[in-house]
């Protein structure tokens, strides 16, 4: 299996010259598919894709882990991953999901992080031990404003992967993407 | 008993605990004190459907009959279910529900965090990624317990109801039958005896700072994993599973 290295995928698109038998051909295209819940990353930025094999010439294997166990998100991009893959000449396309090593936000790159913030996501940052009770959050940066004076209004969001802070600088609700 | 049935018994016992606190806390949705609570409630409850989902999947790879994870969730009646009895209580009052979660989440927990080191590799990916989704739900649940036992004397008065109602079905999710004898001398799994003692000292521990006593008297109710259950499950299960059996193998 191979594990995506970031730095072969910030080149999206331009897959002219590419063999189409490569592994690395695969990569781009899956980094194209788009989180469905925050379309500005991909699903291979976000780590959701760990592996990728051509069995034949014809047949496609990817391998994709979930973030949280209920998010629905999976099964979309299950399909786009199927459908992006046969447009692309492979006639079969399987969709392997494994369980570990669990999914854990450690593999977003700084640049996928930038990519969040800029959208009005606050990425992840150092956390506490999350069973820690009562324990005080180290203070999330406004994505907008940059400003740390902000509090944590529920530690459950829009989506599972979510928590929603607030500003009190700039008196702006905003979301912040979980240590998980 | 064979090991593969042991582990699909097993298995079963572990999503249907899922499913069935899922299904409680969906019914929630759109009722919770206020809204954040309202989409914390549904977001733990979306965390326990996705559990049951990869368990179902599992149980009936293993089963290799035809029957889909579908099947298993809908398809089955009242006696053919493995979750415990705390789980299919009905939600009560917002207090009555949080401690409901807290017994649950803290024994998930400590369950979880023993089948990280199971021999079946499933199982331990399960419980090594299922632990980390469960942690917040204990955070979250015993914030709550902590609170109403030092808020007001409402409060306190409800979170002590919800104990001393709720304890009594507490000893049913330690209860071992041959299928945990099997997956026990196979190192699957490893018995009741120390996820007991570890729940119990936190759930003391939580207990103790929430000022919240256990009731002396306990008449203990048991069967869960046995198929026995209390008559809140089939109410659960008839409005859960209609659908299904209105329009068999109705797709979304």
């Amino acid at each position: 299996m191979v594990v995506a290295n970031n730095s072969d995928l910030t080149e999206k698109s331009g897959n002219a010259g590419v063999n189409p038998s490569s592994e690395s051909f695969l990569w781009n295209l899956l980094n194209q598919i788009p989180d469905p819940d925050i379309p500005v990353v991909s699903i291979v930025e976000l780590g959701l894709v760990r592996g990728v094999k051509i069995i034949d010439k014809l047949k496609a294997e990817v391998t994709i882990t979930p973030s949280y166990s209920g998010c629905p998100a999976q099964s979309v991009f299950t399909d786009d991953i199927k459908s992006l893959l046969k447009q692309n000449g492979f006639n079969e396309v399987e969709v392997k999901v494994v369980l570990s090593p669990a999914w854990t936000t450690d593999w977003l790159s700084n640049d996928t992080k930038e990519k969040m913030r800029l959208h009005g996501i606050a990425p992840p940052e150092n956390e506490p031990e999350a069973e820690a009770l009562f324990c005080k959050q180290n203070k999330v940066k406004c994505p907008r404003c940059g400003n740390t004076n902000t509090h944590i209004i529920s530690r459950f969001g829009s989506t599972p992967c979510k928590a929603l802070w607030y500003c009190n600088y700039c008196s702006q609700p905003f979301e912040y993407f979980k240590c998980f | 008993m064979k090991t593969k049935e042991a582990l699909i018994n097993y298995c079963l016992r572990l999503a249907d605990n899922n499913l069935i606190l899922a299904q409680r806390l969906a019914e929630w949705c759109s009722r919770g004190p206020f809204l954040e609570e309202d989409i914390a409630m549904t977001n733990i409850s979306l965390d326990l459907f996705g559990q049951s989902e990869t368990l179902y999947t599992y149980a009936s790879e293993l089963m290799a009959n035809g029957k889909t994870a579908d099947d298993l969730a809908f398809k089955r009646n009242e006696r053919q279910y493995f979750n415990n009895l705390l789980v299919e209580q009905p939600n009560g009052d917002f207090a009555f529900t949080m401690v409901k979660q807290f017994l649950f989440s803290t024994y998930a927990k400590t369950l979880y965090a023993q089948l990280m080191e199971s021999n079946d590799a499933f199982l331990k990916g399960f419980a090594s990624k299922a632990i980390k989704e469960v942690k917040y739900h204990f955070r979250h649940s015993s914030e709550w317990v902590i609170r109403f036992g030092n808020g007001t004397d409402e409060s306190m008065k409800r979170a002590q109801n919800a104990i001393n109602e709720l304890w009594r079905f507490t000893d049913d999710m330690f209860v071992m039958n041959e299928t945990d004898e099997e997956l026990i001398s196979t190192g699957i799994t490893f018995g009741a005896d120390s996820v007991y003692t570890n729940w119990k000292f936190t759930v003391d521990d939580i207990l103790r700072e929430a000022n919240l006593l256990l009731p002396e008297d306990n008449n203990v109710v048991e069967g869960g994993c046995n198929g026995i259950h209390t008559e809140h499950l089939g109410h659960l299960l008839c409005e859960m599973q209609f659908l299904q059996r209105a329009h068999p193998d109705a797709k979304w």
